[in-house]
């Protein structure tokens, strides 16, 4: 049980309301004050901070997923019509 | 370095102009890398109005056809991906409509955004009887130096995959092009014809479930 925040939760907003705002909040689609308001959470509560680490790892993970996965029969007929297409056109 | 490669070298960079100049000039490397580029994304959108990957495949196939069909024509006022996917969702609406399995992905959507969906279970917040409400009841732990080296596991990759197919469709589809492609916000409404704030819906759920889903397999043993 975390101990070290006095109740109300920092900036206003409980840590419950601040993982719905993650993501608004990476999108920079947050207004200014709620902006102002979460960081000023996320300065205080050791959990949060920790949260939004790890849906920046989740984030980098995801993006380590990308791969130039294309079936080489499905690559080998795009290619046949692109030769159809380079004589006829 | 000759001409050649310096198209080849800018075409790797994914600059639309000299990709769609070697296209044009009937350059098979250039069809490889737009199909490597993009094909993958197109599946996963045509997914969406289609009955069956069968079908899904088909669409595709069809619009790479109409790419080549159209290339001479194309005037580039919209970059290349968007004009390939809008000929991809236009084929994927109108193939999908005469089947009799066809679910629209504005119907999906709004499904998928409906209701109240939590980014973190309830239980691990402080009920509103305790003078913590609302508080985490255990911090969560950063992952961020204690198990970087895992989060590059083939394992790690594999959870990942499988919590991605586990979503529902819409959810999944924008998280693909988001976080695995690297769209931008922008790019992926355009193709999936959503509002801003429905993709930011659908993003944030899925974003919540997949890290979920990795917290479950990184601090659950």
């Amino acid at each position: 049980m975390a101990t070290e925040h006095a109740v109300p939760a920092p900036g206003g907003i409980s840590c419950r309301e601040l993982v719905e705002l993650v993501t608004d909040y990476l999108e920079g689609a947050l207004s200014e004050p709620l902006r102002a308001r979460f960081e000023m959470h996320l300065a205080a509560c050791l959990g949060c901070a920790a949260y939004l680490d790890q849906m920046r790892a989740t984030l980098a993970t995801l993006g380590d997923l990308a791969e130039d996965g294309v079936l080489s029969d499905v690559r080998d007929r795009l290619l046949e019509a692109f030769r159809t297409w380079s004589r006829r056109a | 370095m000759t001409v050649i490669d310096r198209r080849a070298d800018r075409v790797a960079r994914g600059d639309d102009p000299a990709l769609l100049e070697a296209l044009r000039a009937r350059d098979e490397e250039a069809f490889v890398e737009i199909v490597s580029r993009h094909h993958r994304s197109m599946l996963r959108v045509a997914a969406l109005y289609a009955s069956s990957p069968a079908v899904a495949e088909d669409v595709v196939q069809e619009t790479w056809l109409a790419v080549l069909n159209g290339l001479d024509r194309f005037e580039g006022r919209s970059s290349l991906r968007t004009w390939i996917f809008g000929i991809l969702v236009r084929r994927a609406r109108t193939g999908g409509q005469r089947e009799a399995r066809f679910v629209p992905f504005s119907s999906l959507a709004q499904q998928e955004t409906a209701g109240g969906e939590s980014a973190v279970e309830p239980r691990f917040f402080a009920d509103t009887a305790s003078s913590w409400a609302g508080h985490w009841v255990s911090n969560p732990r950063p992952w961020t130096g204690r198990v970087d080296q895992r989060l590059l596991t083939a394992e790690t990759h594999a959870h990942v995959r499988r919590a991605i197919e586990a979503l529902p469709s819409a959810q999944r589809a924008v998280i693909v092009l988001r976080d695995v492609e690297g769209w931008s916000a922008a790019a992926a409404c355009e193709a999936l014809q959503l509002t801003p704030g429905n993709q930011r819906v659908l993003l944030h759920r899925a974003r919540a479930r997949v890290r979920t889903a990795l917290h479950e397999y990184i601090d659950g043993d």
